[in-house]
């Protein structure tokens, strides 16, 4: 791409790009506190820790993004004020990344489902024109890899596991699956920050994603569910009922005792 | 003043001083290893305005250390006598095992942390020195780990990751 090419692109505004980074953030932040709610509660010790140490680099992610959406927002909202003081219809998570922990394979569907967006999302934008985005899918990707290594590993796992692993991770996916469509359905904010060389071409994500998931489906033995509509846009702050309750939790302490510290 | 305080110094010798200050600070969670052994030191620099500039990297975006390691790093930069040297975290490039020096492999084997020879892809058990291994799980006790079994010996040990 030559110097003339980049620098004939558009550029969005601050708020769209406010906007597009909470995105990936919010999604971050909630699935990481998804998976803190099993810490003790893992079918054994080493997928408790990898669950933990998933949930870590997630909320991680999350901190950066975060605390460069508020910098990029200049209201003087840090990471903190951004995670605990809003309210559900203002995150922008996708609804996926909401959803419950159930079973041990429906977090694993859930996870897969949603590492495989995360990883080939996080490649496109280590390429991204904004330095700091690219910046922390650099960091992030290396983080992706091996959270899709675990959670496609246990698919293959309990999809080829016995009667009853194979049924439950069957019927989480048939429940998850209609979560999906959200991801690879580009809205006009992913359209707008593709032109502006910030986010990944939409086009690209689905078919990265689409290989990498039938992929792993195929080892392990599940069929692709048929597409289902998809009422739900957590990107646009319309949720499924369950991030509610995930915020009270994980925001009862800063609410209740504002400033506190330690 | 005899030996002169750390702000007088020549600005290569405050350079050579401050690295000096950072291998004392001893990663929390394994404390035989320094930020400097461990890669999260990048660089020590001198800004514009003439103050220095510690760059200092994070491991894993959640590594729950990193900011030990920055108060840590801090403390023992002001407790030297360098509380005009100024911190600053980078993110790129991001860090990487293979930033691991000599010395703190050879330090982290002796506290029985096995780490991966990049250049053979071999790794032993770090208290028999057996190859006949096997991973018991990519994840352990902190980010940085991942939890091995020997076949030899049967002892469970850690590895540093390669990332």
């Amino acid at each position: 791409m030559s110097v003339a090419s980049e620098s004939a692109r558009p550029a969005p505004s601050a708020e769209e790009r406010f906007e597009y980074v909470l995105r990936l953030a919010d999604t971050s932040l909630i699935a990481g506190q998804r998976l803190a709610e099993l810490l003790g509660h893992g079918p054994a010790l080493e997928e408790d820790l990898a669950l933990g140490n998933i949930s870590l680099d997630l909320i991680g992610q999350a901190r950066l993004l975060l605390a460069l959406a508020g910098r990029i927002e200049g209201r003087g909202r840090d990471e903190d004020a951004l995670a605990f003081l809003r309210d559900a219809p203002d995150f922008r998570n996708v609804a996926l990344a909401e959803q419950p922990n159930g079973d041990f394979g429906a977090t694993i569907v859930r996870q897969c489902l949603l590492d495989a967006w995360q990883l080939e999302s996080y490649e496109c934008l280590t390429g991204s024109t904004d330095r700091d985005l690219a910046d922390i899918a650099h960091k992030a990707v290396k983080e992706c890899r091996y959270h899709w290594r675990f959670s496609s590993g246990w698919l293959a796992r309990l999809g080829e596991g016995t009667e009853e692993s194979h049924a439950r991770v069957r019927a989480a996916l048939e429940s998850l699956w209609r979560f999906t469509d959200e991801l690879l359905t580009p809205d006009a904010l992913d359209a707008r920050m593709a032109v502006c060389g910030i986010g990944p071409a939409p086009a690209l994500i689905r078919e990265r994603w689409e290989t990498r998931v039938a992929a792993a489906l195929a080892q392990a033995k599940l069929e692709r569910p048929a597409h289902q509509h998809y009422p739900w846009h957590g990107k646009h702050g319309v949720h499924t009922e369950h991030l509610g309750h995930l915020l009270a939790e994980m925001q009862f302490v800063p609410r209740a005792y504002p400033g506190a510290t330690w | 003043m005899v030996n002169g305080s750390p702000q007088d110094a020549a600005p290569a010798t405050r350079v050579r001083q401050v690295w000096q200050t950072l291998e004392s600070v001893m990663d929390p969670e394994i404390p035989v290893v320094s930020v400097v052994d461990l890669g999260i030191v990048r660089q020590v620099r001198a800004g514009q305005d003439g103050r220095l500039r510690v760059g200092i990297t994070p491991t894993y975006s959640g590594c729950p250390a990193t900011e030990v390691i920055t108060q840590t790093i801090r403390t023992a930069l002001d407790q030297s006598g360098f509380a005009d040297v100024a911190l600053e975290t980078l993110l790129w490039p991001p860090w990487s095992s293979e930033w691991l020096s000599e010395a703190g492999r050879r330090k982290l084997e002796t506290y029985g942390i096995a780490v991966e020879r990049k250049e053979t892809g071999t790794l032993a058990c770090p208290r028999c020195a057996s190859r006949r291994i096997e991973r018991v799980s990519e994840f352990g006790s902190t980010p940085c780990k991942a939890h091995y079994r020997c076949l030899e010996c049967l002892e469970p040990f850690d590895t540093f990751k390669c990332l």
